[in-house]
Order: structure tokens, then sequence, then C-alpha cells
């Protein structure tokens, strides 16, 4: 995963709430057994609909995508995060954002931010006219120079700002991992002779 | 010790450190796993748990004759190569019990109360219907399950839906559960573990409960849960993944259940005798009525794209809309409980002409299980298909799938656009409101089904 530390560039606005995973990206293109290469499958069907905002010239190229509450629901895909990024989005600013949305974008470099309503309205509003986030000060700052602070997990941020691998960090605490096998764990089912 | 709800127990008992959770048990399928999978090769890395781990072919399996396209091929064996590469046990399509993973979980009995289960799978809140704590993953977080068998997480918060009251005739957990998302809006659990609790969810089936907390993260839970009683432990007794000495782990199982006095950071009052059988209307979960309803006003833009990708009116009532299709099937109501609800409706009677129905059994011991009672018999001659286990048009990763325009009663999960076939038109409810639909043409209330 690459660093995140600072985004700063254009805004493109859906001004949707509850933009659910199967419309960033519909289930005929879950069947690839790639990781990459979903960009050019996101919104599929929206961007095939006449006056769909991300279609407008002026969002293009922009690694900022502002939207409604709710973004991300429905089902745990993380090739909703994939198409994000790989179409060219570093951060995703919402009200609020579906829990295993958010923290798949956590997982590959993708930035979710959630700001009050009032902020994401300001950034839906003067699309494109560029912010920053800034993901060390925790500070959004808006087209009218407003500064807006932000939260996210610290070790997201940490891991975020080193581009640390989540399972390598996890690695380092097998010790940790083996004393409870060892002391706590349950007679489970064993999969394997069921 | 200070009074604990059943998921600060659960929690508790998983938590290594303040942010690691250890994981009981991974169910794993074709579509999320291949990228996870693939980095633990490239990372050299070996799979830590294949004992704690299992996996079937669900999504993107054919339910009836004619062979899967080209990727889906790819997509099949690449599970099939991983699982055998990685030593971990697959239920391939063909076998006895193949079937939707959060289906056979607990028919297998691998699902049991008190265990932190994880799926690359957002309906994984199933399983918490038997008392675990369980819920879905993204690709990145099954690789980290693959290497380590923990997660990393951050403690959620606690809600109590309380449920007052008694079913009313003809309503059943998918009425409870459409309601409940009804009234608290699609995202009124966001960053929640809810524990479904009250008179309504005790005396519920252990598969009518599988039904409720399918939906959790309809509501935008993260997880959904019921106390284990003795209905939870009638359901597992037998069932082959079960501990040998069964009776040592119901006690273990009966502390799990929330102390009387816990608290939780939020509280909903559902009142259920009020509930009549509820039918979406909309593109997302929370947009929802009752059947002796009509078509409300808008409220929002939202509101207004559903009504016109719907191609609805404000003010039809519910009952006037006509469908094409129906689907009965899925994680939510796939099992052999709403198999024999549905045909109970559907005997003695016959789809309508201008509908095309079908059944999709949950997996194919559910399958059998139907055929067993004749139950497969009852909708063939009624005129449904009868298919093969797996997630279907649910979703629509296999042909089964809505033309643009098609209309349908559908038991599944969601309603949102394009979510059954591009075009496509989903209206939810329950699996005897659904068989209404099919042998009368339209959004029925199926109380005047049975009624006469
Ligand atoms: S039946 Fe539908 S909701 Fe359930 S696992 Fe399959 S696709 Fe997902």
């Amino acid at each position: 995963m690459k660093p995140v530390r600072v985004i700063s560039g254009n805004v493109a606005a859906l001004d949707r709430a509850d933009v659910d995973t199967d419309q960033i990206i519909p289930k005929q293109f879950l069947k690839r057994i790639e990781r990459s290469g979903f960009g050019e499958y996101l919104f599929w069907d929206w961007f095939r609909e006449p006056g769909f905002p991300l279609n407008r010239i002026e969002f293009h190229g922009a690694p900022i995508l502002a939207a409604g509450r709710n973004f991300g629901s429905g089902s745990s895909r993380e090739h909703a995060p994939w198409a994000l990024q790989d179409y060219g989005y570093e951060a995703i600013v919402a009200p609020s954002f579906s829990d295993i949305f958010r923290s798949n974008c956590t997982k590959i470099g993708l930035l979710p931010v959630e700001l009050p309503e009032d902020a994401v309205r300001e950034l839906l509003d003067r699309a494109p006219d560029a912010a920053t986030i800034d993901l060390e000060r925790l500070i959004v700052t808006l087209p009218s120079g407003r500064e807006v602070a932000f939260e996210i997990e610290a070790d997201a941020r940490e891991r975020l700002l080193n581009g640390w691998d989540e399972i390598a960090l996890t690695e380092q605490r097998i010790v940790e991992i083996e004393r409870y096998e060892a002391e706590r764990e349950r007679d489970g089912p064993n999969t394997l002779t069921v | 010790m200070a009074p604990r709800t059943m998921f600060e127990k659960v929690w508790a008992d998983h938590a290594i450190g303040d942010d690691l959770l250890y994981i009981d048990l991974h169910l794993v399928h074709e579509v999320t796993s291949p990228q996870a999978f693939e980095g633990l090769r490239l990372a050299g890395r070996p799979l830590r748990r294949p004992d704690r781990t299992l996996a079937t072919a669900d999504h993107n399996v054919p339910t009836g004759p004619g062979q899967p396209d080209e990727l889906s091929r790819a997509q099949l064996a690449a599970l099939k190569r991983n699982c055998e590469q990685f030593g971990v046990p697959l239920y391939a399509l063909g076998h006895a019990r193949q079937g939707i993973v959060h289906v056979i979980g607990p028919e297998l009995g691998v699902t049991q109360p008190g265990m932190t289960i994880v799926c690359g799978d957002s309906h994984t809140s199933t399983h918490g219907a038997l008392g675990a704590l369980a819920f879905g993953i993204g690709t990145s977080e099954v690789e980290h399950v693959l290497a380590t068998q923990t997660l990393t997480q951050r403690r959620p918060k606690t809600m109590l839906i309380s449920y007052q009251g008694a079913l009313g005739i003809g309503c059943t957990a998918k009425d409870l559960i459409l309601g409940t998302i009804a009234q608290i809006g699609t995202d009124g659990a966001g960053g929640h573990v809810v524990e479904y609790a009250g008179e309504a969810i005790r005396a519920l089936s252990m598969e009518a409960r599988m039904t409720v907390a399918n939906m959790s993260i309809e509501a935008g839970a993260k997880a959904g849960m019921i106390a284990p009683d003795e209905t939870t432990f009638a359901y597992l007794e037998g069932r082959p993944g079960v501990p040998p000495d069964f009776a040592a782990a119901v006690q273990r199982w009966r502390t799990l259940a929330s102390d009387p006095d816990a608290g939780y950071d939020h509280t909903i009052v559902v009142d259920v005798p009020a509930l009549a059988p509820q039918v979406s209307w909309g593109t997302n979960p929370g947009q929802v009525v009752p059947i002796t309803g009509s078509v409300p006003e808008p409220r929002d833009d939202s509101d207004q794209r559903a009504l016109a990708y719907m191609d609805l009116r404000a003010g039809t009532p519910m009952q006037e809309i006509a469908v094409d299709r129906v689907f009965l099937g899925s994680c939510t109501n796939g099992r052999i409980e709403d198999l024999r609800a549905a045909a109970e409706v559907v005997r003695g009677r016959r789809v309508a002409a201008t509908v095309s129905a079908m059944v999709v059994p949950g997996s194919a011991h559910v399958k059998a299980e139907a055929e067993r009672e004749g139950l497969d018999e009852v909708f063939r001659s009624a005129g449904f298909d009868w298919r093969g286990a797996g997630c279907s048009m649910c979703l629509g990763m296999n042909p089964d799938i809505l033309a643009p325009g098609e209309r349908c009663a559908s038991t599944s999960n969601r309603n949102f656009e394009g979510r059954q076939g591009r075009g496509g038109r989903t209206h939810l409810l329950s699996p005897a409101m659904a068989a209404a639909a099919a042998v009368t043409g339209r959004l029925t209330d199926v109380r005047e089904l049975v009624g006469s």
C-alpha cells in the first residue's frame, strides 16, 4: 500500500444518499479473480444514464469524490473500493459510510473521510472547486478556505500514513496469538472432520 | 463483575489485547476469496488454521441446466485450486452439502453460540441468530484471517432492539425485520452490534431467527445476535459439527445470554402486533410499507429516484402492483421452513399465467429434504421452476436474472437498483407473501388467501 498523507485537488460531486456497492460495481464484474482493472466498470449502469453527474467533464480526473450519507452500503465486496481507487479517486468524503465499506477502504489506501453535513454540502455545491485533505493534521480545507477536523481510528491513520501492510503488523504479534490458542481457544468445530 | 451483554461476553472471550479479535470460524466462497489466496501466495504465507476454515461455492453457480460461462468456470476452478493448495475443506458444486454459505453453517452445526465467525460476505450476520458474533469482511480482511486467524477490530457500540407483543396471523420473521428497517432506516444501526430480544423473538423458530439476523446489515448493523435458548440447543443437537460432549457445551452456552441489568448504547422498541405483512416499494430495504398500504409520497430525492426507477406512482395501493416474476430463495428465506410456508400457500393453486416463478433452495441439503417431503411436487405442479442450490437471482451473477423493466416479488434481502438484473424491479417480502403473489399475479395480502 502506498502511504497517504495529503490529498489535494478537484472534487467530483455525487449528490446521492445510500449509494450502495451494487451501484459502485455491479455483480457481473465480480467474476474476475484479479485485484486490478476494476476502474473501467465503476458505476457501470449509472455512467450510461443521461445526466449522471460524474460524466461531467469538469469532474474528470478529480482525486476527491464527495457524496451523500451512508455511502458504500450493502454488499461487502472490496471490488467497490478497488474500482473507485482504480478509477483515480484517492479519497471519498461523505457524512457517513457503511462500516464494511469504510474499513475496506482503509485497507487499500483509499481514504474515507467523514465530515459534518454542512461541510459535505459545501464540497457538493462548489464542486469541482478544489479541497485539501491532510491526514497528518486530520484537517480538510474546504474550497472556501474553512478548515474542518475529521476523525479516523488511530491505528488506521498510522498504517495509512506509513503505507504499512496490516498482515505483517499482526504477524509481529504471533506470540500473543499462539498464547491465545494455547490458553483460551475452545473446542470449536473442526471443519476438516465434519 | 459488572453485568455484561451477550456481545460483551463473546467479545471479551476473543479479544487479544484491545485491538485484535480471534476468529473461531472463517467461511469462504468463490467471489471474495481469489484475490486473498493470491495475496497469501505472493507473500509466501501459509494459511494458519485450515481446520477453522470452510469453503463452498454459492454466489456464482448455475442452478439450472446449462454450463457456467467461461469467467464463472475460472472463478470456481480458482476456488478449488486454492482450497486444494491450502488444505481447506470445500463443498463444491455437486457435493451433498453444497449451498449458500449462511445456510450451510448452521445446517452443519459448525455455527455455534459464543463463537466469532467471519466471511467475505455482508450477510454473515445470519449466524448471529445462534448467539455467535458474526459479521462480513472485505477481501483484504479475508486474507488477514487466512494468514493470522485474527482481525484488527475496534469495539463496536451495542443496540438492543426489543420486540414487544406477538406476531399476528400471516406475519413472519421477514415482516418483523422489514418493519424494523423501515422504522430505523438503512443506517439506523450503523456502527452497532444489535441484540434482538423480546417475546416475539423467543417465539420464533431457529430458522426464522436466522431471517431476522440475516438482514441486520440492511439496517447498517455490524452484526445481529439472538441469545441462545432451548430452541437453539434443540436445533443444534445431533448436527455433524457440534461438540462431542453436547451437554457440557449447552451448559457453557447457557451462560451467554445478556445479564439482566446489562446496558446498551441504544435501545429501540418495536410494536409487533402493529405489523402487517410488509413489502418494499423502493430501491433500498428501508423503503417498506405494509401490504395494506399504498406507495408513499416521496420525501426526498432518494424517494423520487426510487419511484422513477420502480415505475410507481405515489398513492397506488400496493396490492394493485402486478409482478412478472417470483423468486423464492436466498440466505434470508431459502431454508426448509421457508419452502414449507410457501408450499402451504401454493398447494392446490396455480402460478398466474402472467408470472414466471422459481424456487431455489438455499442448500443441496434443503433441496433433498424438500424433495423427501414432496414440496418439489407441490411447486412443480403449480408451475414453479424447481432449481438447484445457490444464490441465484438474489444477486444475479449466474444466468438467473430479471430482464430490464421486469418486476419481481422476491424473498431475498436487497432491492437495490439492478440487484436482480439491470433495470429489474424488486419487491422484498416473505415466502408466504411471495407465494401469494405468484398465484394472483400481483402483490397480495397473504392473509386473504389463507383465510379463504
Ligand atoms: S443469497 Fe444473496 S445475500 Fe445471501 S449470500 Fe447469496 S448473494 Fe449474498
